[in-house]
């Protein structure tokens, strides 16, 4: 579905990404694991045009989109949650849930979508009327990622949704990736530092290491991995 | 609430200002008999002026604290006075109609100095509410808008001077105008945001004027263009008075016109883009919306309204030049966007009548004039620093919902 082919990406003259290649099929779940500042976010956001790669190249559906605008890739049905949730303060929460239709036209059915998320996220309707910047940080990140389901993405890139959660947030969090995964057929990317909790979700898994993929594996058996397991896992 | 240390307070207050008026407001130097005359009852009258003017200022203000706290933990939102006004069809119906018939009889009503000041108040309602969409809806710092406002008065004057076109057909040229630069001064500054974007927005306001003044053959430089034509009417000859009942009217529409396109605009999904933009520019870029479009079209229509009101201008002194088009003019603009309310349409109409009729209304005070204005926007940022009437979105509410909110709270 999405094909990375060693993309290079700059922010000025600081090189991020040195050369990344992923791929990802359609309804898998891919998880991107590494330290801080590996080049995990720059990844997502040049596939989603935000920051575009110098060099390289982005297929999505066998079309190259590294030359599109963000809005356009966005409305070839890839949807960012950003990271750090990056909600719209001021905005109330349906409000929230509506710039994440924004480019979509068929207003029923961003009705039922909307009914749909709260359904997922029940905490969301209860605040349906407040500012989203007085939400909690658990109910921020719910926010982010039911905006971004607002968009009906066919992939749905991931920035460390964990990122600040109490661990039982994060798991009523994950179950719902895996929920929107296998009802919706939705690909997932996601970026993640709590390692331990992607690999148990994804099919599949990337590592990251300064800006190179230094390891791709099935899930399975990068738990078992000698190196993931001393660097990311915690358990030597 | 009569606290021993507010008391304190407002007494240490006051002898700060006895201390600092005592050499203008109680020595005078007679300089003919070489005297000097003591005035200690003026220090007094500071003193109990000073104590009493700084203890009301700080029972308003702790008022002013205990509501917002009062707002801050009641989880259902308080509606503003004018939301409730606005919801009431009781109320808002007739209050409509008295402001109609207020509007349309205000010219037979009052003298022709003061109907050509509510023209000139209208103009600012009408350029307030555009230069609203690009800092007030876009949240684009924009301090250059008046270089807009100075494109429309000159297409006018120029157009008429060269080839004798008249109001009617140069308002939507200005229109057009004052678009076409809001493109071209918008392309460069896109990808600035806050403090950056205000300063080169002021740099090209400044250009714009620059290029007036000096370029004599263009525009006759500083001594600027005269004889400007006022509004025709069907090739009918106007007195003067009539004249400026017309342009008041001329005005009138242009303002309802304004207000009712951008309400619509802040209700559209361009709209929405804006405000979203102005919040998150990431997060936008996330959710498909185009930055760049999005942003110039704040700023070119934003300049279409500048453009227009400049051709209104240029009408109605029949005299322009440069110097009608400096860095205060934008200043006064942007006070009226956020004294009125920062993005609410009603509220810039309140801004742009508080800041272009209170100067006119405290000539009664003459010399103080200026000072007491600045006092009252002070004062007025103090206590309503998100403006007069503050920016009241539509928000969608879903009635079956209500209970459940209930429960919660
Ligand atoms: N806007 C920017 N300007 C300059 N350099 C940047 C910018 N954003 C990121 N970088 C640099 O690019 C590199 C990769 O950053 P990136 O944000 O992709 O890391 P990350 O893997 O997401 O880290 P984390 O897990 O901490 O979020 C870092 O060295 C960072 O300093
Ligand atoms: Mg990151």
């Amino acid at each position: 579905m999405l094909e990375v082919k060693n993309i290079k990406t700059y922010y000025g003259n600081i090189q991020a990404l040195k050369g990344v290649d992923i791929q990802i099929s359609e309804g898998e779940i891919i998880t991107l694991i590494g330290a801080n500042g590996a080049g995990k976010t720059t990844t997502l956001m040049s596939i989603s045009g935000i920051v575009p790669p110098r060099s390289g190249e982005v297929l999505f559906l066998g079309q190259p989109i590294s030359d599109l605008q963000p809005n356009e890739i966005v409305s070839l049905g890839i949807c960012q949650v950003p990271e750090g949730r990056r909600i719209f303060p001021y905005l109330t929460v349906s409000e929230n849930l509506d710039m994440g239709a924004f480019l979509r036209t068929d207003s029923a059915e961003v009705k039922k979508d909307q009914e749909y998320i709260f359904e997922l996220f029940p905490i969301l309707a209860e605040r349906r009327n407040q500012a989203g910047g007085t939400l909690s940080g658990g109910e921020q990140q719910m926010l982010a990622v039911g905006r971004a389901l607002m968009a009906r993405p066919r992939l749905l890139l991931l920035d460390e949704p964990s990122l600040g959660l109490a661990p039982l947030v994060v798991k009523q969090i994950f179950e719902i990736i895996k929920k929107i995964n296998t009802e919706n057929k939705t690909t997932i990317f996601l970026v993640e530092q709590n390692a331990n909790l992607a690999l148990k979700v994804a099919h599949r898994g990337y590592v990251m290491e300064n800006g190179r993929i230094t390891l791709s594996d099935t899930s399975a058996n990068l738990m078992v991995n000698e190196d993931v397991k001393k660097a990311y896992l915690g358990i030597s | 609430m009569f606290s021993f240390s507010e008391i304190k307070k407002s007494l240490l207050i006051s002898l700060w200002f006895m201390f600092l008026t005592f050499p203008i407001m109680v020595i005078r130097v007679n300089t003919i008999y070489k005297t000097i005359e003591w005035r200690w009852d003026r220090m007094i009258m500071v003193g109990v002026g000073s104590f009493f003017l700084s203890f009301l200022w700080r029972f308003f203000i702790g008022k002013k604290e205990t509501g917002k706290k009062k707002t801050d933990t009641g989880e259902v939102q308080q509606l503003t006075w004018i939301q409730r006004l606005t919801e009431n069809k009781k109320i808002y119906l007739p209050s409509l109609v008295a402001i109609s018939v207020f509007v349309v009889l205000f010219p037979f009503v009052f003298s022709m100095y003061q109907t050509n000041i509510m023209t000139t108040a209208l103009i600012y309602v009408v350029v307030g509410l555009g230069l609203n969409i690009v800092v007030g809806l876009a949240g684009l710092l924009d301090l250059g808008y008046v270089a807009f406002y100075a494109v429309g008065a000159y297409t006018y004057a120029l157009l008429n001077q060269h080839f004798g076109l008249g109001f009617w057909t140069v308002l939507p040229l200005g229109a057009a105008m004052g678009f076409m630069f809001g493109v071209i001064l918008g392309f460069p500054v896109l990808r600035l945001r806050g403090d950056y974007l205000a300063i080169v927005t002021l740099g090209f306001g400044e250009i714009i004027r620059l290029i007036l003044e000096n370029w004599n053959a263009f525009s006759s430089g500083p001594s600027g263009i005269a004889n400007i034509p006022r509004p025709g009417l069907f090739g009918l000859h106007l007195s003067l008075h009539q004249n400026i009942i017309y342009m008041y009217f001329i005005m009138i529409g242009l303002a309802i016109f304004t207000i009712f396109i951008v309400g619509r605009l802040q209700d559209s999904r361009l709209g929405r883009a804006w405000i979203a933009l102005r919040e998150d520019e990431v997060a936008c870029q996330a959710m498909g919306i185009d930055k760049t479009r999005t942003k110039l079209s704040a700023f070119a229509l934003g300049a279409t309204w500048a453009g227009m009101g400049g051709v209104m201008f240029a009408a109605k002194t029949t005299f322009i030049n440069p110097a009608s088009f400096t860095i205060w003019e934008s200043i006064i603009i942007l006070c009226v966007v956020v004294i009125g309310g920062m993005g609410s349409v009603l509220g810039v109409i309140c801004g742009a009548m508080v800041l272009i009729l209170l100067p006119e209304y405290l000539r009664a005070f003459s010399e103080y004039r200026m000072l007491l204005f600045g006092a009252i926007l002070v004062i007025m940022m103090v206590f309503r620093p998100e403006g007069i009437i503050s920016n009241v979105r539509k928000t969608y509410k879903f009635e079956g919902l209500k209970d459940n909110n209930k429960d919660n709270s």
